[in-house]
């Protein structure tokens, strides 16, 4: 490794553990409302980590928008109005739990309908085997059953 | 033949989602602003001259552009806004993100400075009303100041001629 190259990665690494330690910094929040403000960040989504909610994501736009709940939660905003808020501004995506419109039906119940078709076309071969099983005879039993007939014939 | 066809199907159904899903950018999430008023704000501006509000998007098709010094997609459109600023089509409007106000006008005396006027929002709080979440992040406003027109990341040469310019002409041609 060249010199120059260590300095730069060393550089680099520094500046990236110090905006670690500087994002990492709690938000602190009046003791009566720290309930509300843990399950609000929990409900949003943060839109630069997508997989993350706003309490997980260290973004700085997560911290931005922890410290816009923490704000409209003292200023006595009800929960369903911080919610709006980000909704208004940031769209479906904002919310972790998907609302149920047309537009998400496929997500909510698609799962549930794939189940139950599994479950038809599983219930449909087992009935079609059941009658298959039930009504074809083997070459023996034919057999045995013309014989049988062919006797009760003659007598 | 019958056996296979069930399978077959379902195959093709799922390789159709999957291709879809190779050209669409989860990144990009579509905002719920298009088509409504540009949010209210004041704030000062980066020359420190007077303040800047959404009025001024009123009476013009004008360009809202957000950036900031550390974001590093923002250089690399930087030159197209350049460009389009000296073809003198449209305003563009800036709005410094999150940033030092000195390392701003450094930048821009530096690399050019495209905008008619910037408004600094230092703490990002204006960035909020918009949706901001990650810069560059380009608006288009129509005459009446009501946003049309949402473009996330760095703008491109065909960004420009297969999208915004189009945008810009056809609201042009909308009463005011």
């Amino acid at each position: 490794m060249k010199p120059r190259n260590f300095v730069l990665k060393a550089f680099v690494l520094a500046v990236f553990m110090i905006s670690l330690v500087a994002s990492a910094e709690p938000i602190t929040v009046a003791p009566q409302y720290e309930e509300r403000y843990h399950s609000l960040l929990n409900e949003l989504r943060c839109l630069v980590c997508q997989n993350q909610t706003i309490a997980e994501s260290n973004a700085e736009l997560a911290v931005d928008l922890r410290t816009e709940v923490k704000n409209m939660l003292e200023q006595g905003a009800t929960d369903a109005e911080i919610i709006d808020f980000m909704f208004n501004r940031y769209g479906d995506f904002v919310l972790y739990r998907p609302v149920v419109q047309p537009k998400t039906y496929l997500l909510w119940f698609g799962p549930f309908v794939a189940l139950a078709l599994v479950l038809l076309i599983l219930l449909f071969f087992i009935k079609k085997q059941k009658q298959e099983s039930s009504a074809v005879l083997s070459q023996k039993e034919s057999d045995q059953l013309s014989s049988i007939l062919d006797k009760t014939n003659k007598k | 033949m019958n056996k296979f066809l069930v399978p077959v199907v379902l195959f093709f159904v799922l390789v159709g989602f999957l291709f879809i899903g190779l050209y669409k950018d989860p990144s990009e999430v579509p905002s719920p602003l298009i088509d409504k008023p540009a949010p209210q704000f004041s704030l000062p501006m980066l020359n420190n001259v007077g303040m800047f509000t959404d009025k001024v998007f009123l009476g013009k098709v004008s360009l809202l552009n957000v950036w900031g010094t550390w974001c590093f997609a923002c250089r690399e459109e930087h030159p197209i806004l350049n460009k389009l600023a000296a073809q003198k089509i449209v305003p563009i409007y800036g709005l410094n993100y999150k940033d030092v106000a000195s390392e701003a006008k450094k930048y821009l005396e530096t690399y050019g400075n495209p905008y008619t006027a910037n408004a600094f929002d230092e703490n990002g709080r204006v960035g909020i009303e918009w949706g901001v979440y990650g810069a560059p992040e380009t608006f288009i406003i129509d005459k009446k100041g009501i946003i049309r027109y949402k473009h996330i990341g760095p703008l491109s040469q065909k960004d420009l001629d297969s999208t915004i310019l189009p945008k810009i002409k056809q609201l042009n041609n909308e009463a005011s």
